[in-house]
């Protein structure tokens, strides 16, 4: 520990600035080449959980805490895609974002899920269906609506087949705009639903 | 080289239907038959297994509405020809209540084409045998591919707290739909553009 991190190009894992043209070890190259990233440098707070850890042997923390914790990193995601937004929900899933790593994995099953992203334009035909499975979904449930058409109609606004925007028809926790928003938009609006329910996350019924 | 196969297929309808073909007419290198609406099965019939035509497969099928005509609705047949490597368009003409008959047993496929075109157009087919609304939702009212049908419907959703149910009220639009006008300048305006009153070219 204890380097130095405004030398952050290229850095050995004992600390030794590495000139370059030298033979990275196998696994190395990949990690110490991120600029401004030290991977042996950890976060204090995560260096302190450890060290306790390591001394006690247990944790002391709020039961509410953990559980928002919990709740956090375990997304399980209702794939409701509805339209051309899907496919950057299911590319926000593939390896290149890779939502897994935050912990949410999509679920086929509404029983089984506590986040429902409407991912596509919602007709007056499906509203009810969309309905039937945010019903379906165990409490804590939120609902992320991503793209103009689930947000408000969209380009569908004045259509006579669409309904002008999914909170007419359940209740939504995040809005993501775009037509199709990017993966990263619905990655950072997931994170952003991350952030609201480790804010006001609560075990009350 | 295609067009001239589509003149001799052309040629070769009007010998074939004599009557049944009201008109040939050629745009964009495709030939469109316009034809007796009465005579609609006989003659794809044989556009389908005559030796001469052997257009096997029905593409699509849909309606057009031309409020301001007499038989307001066109129905329009597009058929491929894969050992000719050839397209034609058959249409006939129709009203709200006068019914075309049913292609399904000719090109099975028609089945679906038929039942969305009586969902979108009204447009009516006999002997069709399960004539009901296709895409739109269930228990919709009117046709919205009528030019007719306001653009926003006559009904919308909302999920009722109280009812615990998706309801239909309505239409309550905030703001009206807007025209923008997207011409640009330089291309749509004809009159002459404040400071280029001198410009002559």
């Amino acid at each position: 520990m204890g380097v130095d991190l405004s030398n952050s190009g290229l850095i050995s894992t004992s600390g030794q600035p590495l000139s370059t043209g030298t033979t990275l070890s196998a696994g190395m190259a990949g990690r110490s080449r991120v600029e401004g990233y030290n991977p042996d440098i950890h976060d204090k707070f995560f260096e302190q959980v450890s060290a306790e850890l390591n001394e006690k042997g247990f944790l002391v923390a709020a039961a509410d805490d953990v559980i928002t914790w919990a709740r956090t990193g375990s997304l399980m995601w209702m794939t409701f895609g509805l339209a051309c937004c899907a496919v950057e929900m299911m590319q926000a899933s593939m390896p290149r974002y890779d939502m897994e790593r935050f912990g949410m994995a999509p679920r086929a099953s509404p029983r089984q899920s506590d986040l429902m992203i409407v991912a596509g334009t919602l007709t007056n035909k499906m509203a009810p269906a969309l309905r039937k499975v945010y019903d379906q979904m165990p409490d804590p449930r939120y609902v992320l609506s991503m793209g103009s058409c689930a947000n408000g109609g969209g380009y569908y606004h004045y259509s006579y087949s669409v309904v002008r925007g999914c909170d007419r028809v359940v209740p939504v926790d995040v809005y993501v705009p775009g037509c199709p928003p990017s993966a990263e938009a619905l990655l950072y609006g997931l994170l952003q639903l991350q952030k609201k329910i480790r804010r006001n996350g609560t075990i009350a019924r | 080289m295609s067009l001239d196969k589509l003149n001799n297929l052309a040629e070769r309808a009007r010998a074939d239907f004599k009557d049944g073909v009201l008109d040939v007419t050629f745009a964009y290198g495709e030939l469109t038959l316009m034809v007796e609406r009465e005579r609609i099965i006989e003659i794809m019939t044989k556009l389908k297994d005559g030796e001469y035509y052997r257009f096997h497969q029905l593409i699509d099928l849909t309606g057009v509405d031309y409020p301001k005509r007499d038989l307001r609705f066109d129905v329009v047949y597009h058929l491929l020809s894969l050992t000719q490597n050839l397209r034609i368009r058959v249409k006939v003409m129709t009203d709200e209540v006068v019914p075309v008959a049913s292609l399904r047993d000719v090109y099975p496929n028609a089945d679906w084409y038929e039942r969305e075109a009586f969902d979108m157009y009204g447009i009516l087919f006999a002997n069709h045998p399960d004539l009901r609304r296709l895409l739109t939702d269930y228990g919709f009212e009117g046709h919205p591919l009528r030019k007719d049908f306001p653009m926003t419907g006559h009904v919308e959703v909302r999920y009722d707290e109280a009812q615990k149910r998706v309801v239909y009220e309505p239409v309550k639009l905030v703001q009206e739909f807007r025209k923008f006008d997207f011409m640009s300048p330089w291309e749509g305006a004809s009159y002459v553009l404040p400071g280029d009153e001198k410009a002559s070219s």
